[in-house]
């Protein structure tokens, strides 16, 4: 077969002369090109091989429902696999290479499976490599991953970039040809917002591929007119990938992606021509009937000499007719013996040899197409160039079914039209049924009307008088069942399903269509089954459809995530410190969303070795640690003391102006919710602290009972999270600091007593001071806002260098509360009650409080429930890690233990290991020898029980 | 989706949080059934069609409310008190 | 046993084209009563009417299927099994369930492409690895197979994965279960399915429930869109609608159905050889034996029954593709689809008797339907059976939370797992 560009003609610009290279070599072509057409003019007829028999294949179409012809686009970093040659424009220096072939997509190797084309058919994979032994599938699969996928790509990070944007309007019209255009066109004459989206890189959608000189005319008035009106947005490139809930329309706009919210949507989507089904219709040079028109009209590229067309329906001779008004010699082999005479008469005008009553028996040509045999009332075999194939047109309704539209038989167009649609869509042209350029047009003039009267904007009288463009020629067609059961003719090209295994599938059963598509692969391509679903239906008993889901055409994934992806995938939180922090030598650690100091320089350059040394300055001089991450929520109101008194499982009720307290919120289920401290600041305001981690859930759930549920109770919440930054000063020398920097206060521990707060003033800044201790040593919490939180800190360091002050980070912050005996998240793993982590006590039994009753359950009651424990390491040579195993010693080493370890650090004070961690309640005796395995790496370890308190259980570190 | 928040009007589902069912009542703060407390904190109507819930604008106003909304097609059939 | 496939059925085929293959099962008519009738054509209803018929000899059961069988989760998941749990009764049901996937394909006669190639869980914190070490460190307790991985380790088998400086959760190491995997899911339905039809069961496709009929507090059979059918023994195998078929007879239920999205990617050259999980985000993603790139993330946060996803979700899910794999930037998506799962508060499933008599439940599966399938249908064969739970479904109990005995597995609480 051969293909030539015609000298002129077309919608190309021959003085724009492109050059790209497929495979290495050079492509030619001109702009206003697709890569296919480029490829097409120059003869490049074998462009790939098919998935499973790894057949030559070539370009059946000109559009999105190209099965066959995929390219990998790019170098390493950029480079895409499997995109269709008819959607990319050829651009100059583009570097494409052909899939799926090894060594080449002249000569392949997985071509072999051709032999076995009887054996592999439908479903062969679920019944073989079942045998020999349990594990039979593991050994075959190395060899049928092998021969998966098409397109290959690289490992490199993208380089690429995509931007995502948000849009609204009245109207968006999907598709531009003569009912797109229409509609826009009334709609924006009308005043409307609307945006039009065509998945070309051109408008005009069908009218870009006809040969009608008046076609050409009225688009090119239409264009103007929309181009020259500010109500409309015309997008090329844009292909509605989705329509999602909310009437929200899913854009891909080049590389990027718009979510359009569109109060109605116009669906001009137009209609994709069905394949025949014979022997070799995947013969390269085997294509659409409407793809050979487009490349005749649209790119000037005919086949050499001879065309035969084999049709069904009456479209196919407008496709006859532009080719043979281009010099093309050509046959129509029309199934139907009864033909209406004005098809025919048009055929004889053009020189048209049309034999009827007759279809394709086999195509021949190795690999591509040089004859055809025909049978039925003629029977022949016939040389040519090229073999077109009509089966018919099938509304491209992909989009209007996304909502859950189910699409309807029309028995006289034999194919599917969208159902009743959501009130807000409308669907116009052939994506409707409604074939013929003049009857779309007024369809969707008619539509973007009604869409107009559903937005309550006036429109304009519906012209009188739109202009005929060509005359609407009958479509006429047999529905007929396809009858072959041949394994040469291909149902599916890109997923090699023949007619044979569609058969086979339905004799066992799989005639449920999507049985169907799953049982034999059928229109799981990339292709999504554009050609080849409806044949493949026609053959299932019964109206048969397939759901449609988006995406429409494949997206790009990087396009559908924009720019929150690498560090932009979640929002960074940093500390009001965080500056300070990074110029003082402090590593950082990811702590949720939040970026924390995990360690300073000053101390060390690892972690194990740094946050020894800062608990070192703290047990025994005075750290500063930043704080400033935990969750902050002011709560004012005359009831807010009865608000937290609900929400607190302690009694608030004795809480008096400052001072503090340590408490715990359950769930409702009983459950350990979060702890923080509460303090009084004046008789009708509290100052309400939550951990890192739970601070929005804290916030939220307090709205959502004042709110909803506690509606009589007079409270405001306000989350002050952001607003304040916190450090935290400990170590026995942390008063003369904190005297040094409030000269004026009383910090004495009568003036600032133990769980007391006030509010100091420096230099017209208020400053909070709440005296508590999360490290078990004297310490403070002092609170500012964010802007003045590194003054303060830098005042606090600079106060304290008499003292040997130094910065602590959060890993010693994490160390000395396990010393301490302090529970956090790693204890706090929301299946704890308050009495496993040994709070009991500080239930209230004289108040009630959230989640009170189900904390006393049955199992939450069990004196065998895990208990909070310390852990001292018995053999210093060995490793305690967190998630290790308990048991007692005693214990045969197996199941789900006593207990694990939750958190274990160096201890400074007692100069050994030591761990916080849950075992069985009823076994907890105080130095009661047990062990922890760690089988991920046969680590077994003594260790002593002991209270989790290691440190100062007195408390007279915190008083002192 | 889109949501319509009864003080800032219809906006997108990513700006709010879904707070569950709103048919169900709370017990009175302070009453002591552990069946009623069980059934209102661990059963669910979740019905296949009209449902009140709640949401609360989380990104934008933090007021939460209460909805209907049909769970076999998403559409909002109105607001509650 | 079902006519078994082999290579001489093949051959045979291959060489007499004309020769018919069999239907793989039966299209049964309902029949006016049954012994036992199991509502939900599904993966699990399958299987416990294939267990019900093997392992307790039960002759007249009926699958009652509303759409066509596997039309639900057991088609719409992202394949994979594993059984990394370390909480009470799922470590054992879990495990018992990867045993059984082991030599499914072969007790079938239906290859289910059972592909052990391994689950790699990320983790992205000092914490996570703990929580990771702790799994790992029971699973090994219980006999299964873990390997904890460090940074480097992860960085040699997973080389794709963004080990960059500038990853905005780094990685810190992993958790490789080598047994865990994927299997083909669909045909799990059609094996299991083609296995219980030969051996009597009545599958019937089109059959919707419409109601429970109950004399007193005892079932005695169900309306359908295709008449009355009498038992007193019924079985609701239908997560997603477990409540909606529930209520038919009256119960309320710990679930609210929620929407899981599921997506896939065009297919290309083998790439990724594990299935790998992230610890930053919930994220899975395997690639299939063609090729393309299967994958999910968290549902999409409120009850719902439409099966279609929200764009907010797709998006959130691409971002975390890209984050942790960032080539997946240069793949495209294919297809994507959503499934409606049951959402119990504590995030495990129920496999019980119900406080009416002749009705029981299986359902509640959350995320991890699929991997559950074995089990699932073994134990809740015996449970109908015998009227009492298995030795490894006693703690999937209805009544377990108002015990106060809840399995939260991966410790979401009651708050979280809605978003």
């Amino acid at each position: 077969m051969t293909f030539k560009r015609l000298p002129e003609g077309g919608m190309i610009d021959r003085n724009v002369k492109l050059s790209a290279r497929l495979d290495g070599v050079r492509v030619h072509g001109f702009g206003g090109d697709t890569f296919a057409s480029a490829l097409l003019a120059a003869n490049k007829i074998v462009l790939g091989r098919s998935f499973k028999y790894h057949r030559p294949r070539g370009l059946i179409a000109a559009g999105a429902e190209e099965p066959n012809a995929l390219l990998t686009i790019g170098k390493k970093g950029t480079q895409i696999p499997n995109l269709p040659a008819t959607q990319i424009e050829l651009a100059d220096g583009l570097k494409a290479k052909t899939q799926n072939a090894w060594p080449s997509k002249h000569f392949d190797f997985g071509a072999i499976n051709q032999t076995f084309a009887a054996f592999i058919g439908a479903g062969f994979y679920y019944k073989t490599f079942k045998s020999p032994g349990r594990k039979a599938w593991m050994f075959y699969e190395k060899f049928i991953r092998r021969a998966a996928g098409l397109g290959k790509t690289s490992t490199a990070k993208s380089t690429l970039r995509h931007d995502t944007a948000n849009s609204f309007c009245d109207v968006l019209v999907v598709g531009s040809g003569p009912a797109g255009l229409s509609a826009a066109l009334t709609a924006a004459q009308a005043g409307a917002n609307v945006i039009l989206a065509e998945q070309d890189f051109i408008l005009g959608g069908s009218t870009l591929s006809s040969a009608y000189a008046a076609q050409a005319e009225w688009r090119k008035a239409a264009l103007e007119a929309l181009q020259g009106n500010s109500n409309i947005r015309l997008l090329t490139n844009a292909t509605v990938k989705g329509i999602y809930d909310g009437d929200l329309a899913v854009v891909a706009v080049g590389d990027d992606t718009h979510s359009i919210r569109a109060r109605t949507i116009i669906f001009a989507t137009g209609a994709t021509e069905r394949p025949m089904l014979f022997d070799g219709n995947d013969r390269p040079g085997v294509m659409l009937a409407s793809a050979l028109q487009t490349y005749a009209n649209r790119f000037a590229i005919v086949p050499a000499s001879r065309l035969i067309i084999a049709t069904n329906n009456d479209s196919a001779y407008d496709s006859a007719i532009d080719l043979a008004s281009k010099g093309v010699e050509v046959f129509l082999v029309d199934e139907r013996s009864v033909i209406s005479g004005h098809a025919l008469d048009r055929a004889a005008v053009a020189g048209i040899a049309v034999i009827t009553g007759s279809t394709i028996k086999a195509t021949h040509g190795a690999p591509v197409l040089d004859s055809v045999t025909i049978t039925g009332k003629t029977n022949l075999t016939l040389p040519c160039d090229a073999l077109g194939m009509s089966g018919g047109w099938s509304p491209t309704l992909h989009l209007t079914a996304h909502q859950g539209s189910k699409p309807v038989w029309q028995e006289a167009i034999a194919a599917h039209v969208p159902g009743a649609l959501v009130p807000s869509h409308f669907a116009a042209g052939a994506c409707n049924g409604t074939f013929g350029i003049n009857a779309a047009l007024r369809e969707g003039d008619a539509k973007a009307q009604a869409a107009l009267v559903l937005l309550g904007i006036k429109g304009m009288p519906a012209p009188t008088t739109l202009p005929v463009l060509k005359p609407d020629h009958i479509y006429a067609i047999i529905a007929s069942k396809p009858t072959t059961q041949s394994r040469e003719a291909f149902v599916d090209f890109q997923g090699d399903v023949t007619a044979k295994d569609v058969k086979q599938a339905l004799d066992e059963g799989y005639s449920n269509p999507e049985h169907l598509k799953r049982y034999t692969t059928l229109g799981m391509g990339t292709d999504q089954g554009k050609t080849s679903n409806a044949n493949a239906l026609a053959m299932v008993e019964g109206p048969a459809m397939t759901t449609f889901r988006p995406p429409y055409t494949p997206f790009l994934i990087g396009q559908i995530a924009g720019r929150s992806v690498g560090p932009h995938f979640r929002p960074t939180r940093l500390s009001p410190l965080h500056d300070w922090h990074r110029i003082n030598g402090a590593t950082f650690i990811e702590a949720g969303l939040r970026k924390r100091a995990w360690f300073y320089a000053w101390a060390g350059a690892t972690v194990e070795e740094a946050y020894r040394k800062e608990m070192e300055v703290v047990r025994h001089a005075v750290g500063l640690s930043d704080v400033s991450s935990l969750g902050k929520i002011d709560v004012q109101g005359k009831d807010a003391l009865e608000f937290l008194n609900r929400l607190y499982v302690n009694n608030l009720e004795s809480l008096s102006v400052g001072r503090v307290r340590y408490g715990a919120m359950l769930n409702d289920d009983g459950l350990l919710f979060d702890d923080g401290t509460v303090a009084r600041i004046a008789p009708t305001q509290f100052y309400v602290t939550t951990t890192t981690a739970n601070a929005g859930d804290v916030m939220s759930w307090m709205e959502f009972l004042l709110q909803t549920q506690w509606r009589d109770l007079s409270v405001h919440v306000t989350s002050v999270t952001d607003e304040f930054g916190a450090m935290a000063l400990s170590g026995p020398k942390a008063r003369e600091v904190l005297a040094q920097v409030f000269l004026n206060e009383d910090v004495s521990n009568t003036g600032l007593a133990h769980m007391a707060v006030k509010q100091f003033k420096l230099q017209d800044v208020q400053v909070r001071v709440l005296r508590m201790s999360f490290s078990g040593e004297l310490g403070y919490e002092l609170h500012c806002p964010a802007a003045y939180t590194q003054a303060l800190w830098e005042r606090v360091l600079k106060a304290g260098e008499p003292q040997g002050i130094k910065p602590y980070g959060l890993e010693a912050l994490a160390a000395l509360r396990i010393e301490k005996g302090h529970i956090a998240s790693p204890e706090m793993d929301k299946r704890v009650s308050l009495d496993d982590v040994g709070l009991g006590k500080m239930a209230s039994n004289k108040k009630s409080y959230v989640g009170e009753v189900l904390r006393h359950r049955a199992e939450l009651q069990s004196p065998q429930r895990p208990r909070l424990v310390g852990l001292e390491l018995m053999e210093p040579d060995k490793k305690l890690r967190g998630g290790a195993i308990l048991f007692a010693a005693d214990d045969k080493v197996t199941g789900h233990g006593r207990g694990h370890v939750t958190s274990v650090t160096w201890s400074t004070d007692l100069n050994m290991i030591i761990g916080l961690g849950f075992f069985q309640g009823d076994m907890i005796v105080e130095n009661r020898e047990i062990v922890a395995v760690f089988p991920l790496k046969n680590e077994t370890v003594r260790l002593r029980l002991v209270s989790p308190h290691f440190i100062d259980r007195g408390g007279t570190r915190l008083h002192a | 989706m889109r949501i319509p928040c009864p003080y800032c009007g219809e906006r997108d589902l990513g700006e709010f949080t879904y707070g569950g069912d709103a048919s169900k009542a709370r017990p009175a703060h302070g009453s002591k059934g552990a069946k009623t407390w069980g059934d209102y904190v661990f059963v669910f109507e979740n019905p296949k069609g009209p449902h009140v819930e709640y949401w609360q604008h989380t990104l934008g106003c933090r007021q939460w409310f209460k909805l209907k909304r049909d769970t076999s097609t998403n559409e909002i059939l109105g607001m509650e008190q | 046993m079902a006519k078994g496939y082999s290579v001489f059925s093949i051959l045979k085929h291959a060489l007499w084209p004309e020769t018919v293959w069999p239907e793989a099962w039966r299209k049964a008519e309902p029949k006016p009563n049954y012994d036992i009738i199991i509502i939900g054509g599904g993966g699990h209803g399958l299987a416990t009417a294939y267990y019900l018929a093997k392992n307790h000899g039960v002759k007249n059961i009926a699958v009652l299927e509303k759409s066509y069988i596997g039309s639900g989760n057991v088609g719409r998941n992202t394949t994979i099994i594993r059984s990394n749990y370390m909480l009470g009764a799922n470590t054992a049901f879990f495990e018992k369930s990867m045993q059984m996937w082991e030599g499914l394909s072969q007790e079938l006669g239906f290859n289910l492409m059972v592909s052990h190639r391994g689950q790699m869980v990320i983790g992205v914190s000092p914490g996570q690895m703990d929580g990771l070490a702790r799994r790992g460190n029971t699973m090994r307790l219980n006999g299964i197979d873990a390997e904890l991985f460090d940074r480097k380790e992860v960085e040699k088998e997973l080389p794709y994965l963004d080990f960059s400086k500038e990853a905005r959760f780094p990685i810190w190491g992993g958790l490789l279960q080598p047994r865990a995997g994927t299997v083909r899911h669909d045909a799990v339905a059609w094996g299991y399915a083609r296995a219980a039809s030969a051996l009597g069961v009545d599958i019937i496709e089109n059959c919707e429930v419409t109601g429970i009929l109950k004399s007193g507090n005892r079932v005695t059979g169900v309306q359908t869109s295709r008449g009355k059918i009498l038992s007193d023994k019924i079985g609701i195998a239908v997560a997603g609608h477990s409540s909606h078929v529930a209520r038919m007879a009256g119960l309320k239920l710990p679930v609210e159905s929620h929407l899981l999205q599921a997506f896939v990617t065009e297919p290309v050259k083998p790439m990724v050889h594990h299935v790998v999980s992230w610890g930053a985000e919930l994220f899975y993603l395997s690639q299939s034996d063609k090729g393309g790139m299967v994958f999910g993330g968290h549902i999409d946060g409120f009850n719902n029954y439409t099966q279609r996803g929200q764009f907010t979700k797709v998006k959130e899910i691409m971002e975390c593709a890209v984050t942790l794999i960032p080539f997946m930037a240069r793949l495209r998506l294919l297809r994507h689809w959503a499934g409606i799962q049951d959402m119990t508060p504590d995030g495990s499933p129920f496999i019980c008797t119900t406080p009416v008599d002749g009705l029981y439940l299986n359902g509640g599966w959350c995320y991890q339907g699929f991997k559950a399938t074995p089990a699932s249908g073994l134990t809740f064969a015996h449970t109908i059976a015998m009227n009492e739970a298995h030795e490894l479904n006693k703690g999937y109990e209805l009544d377990r939370l108002m015990n106060g005995a809840a399995l939260d597995e991966h410790g979401t609480g009651l708050r979280d797992y809605r978003q």
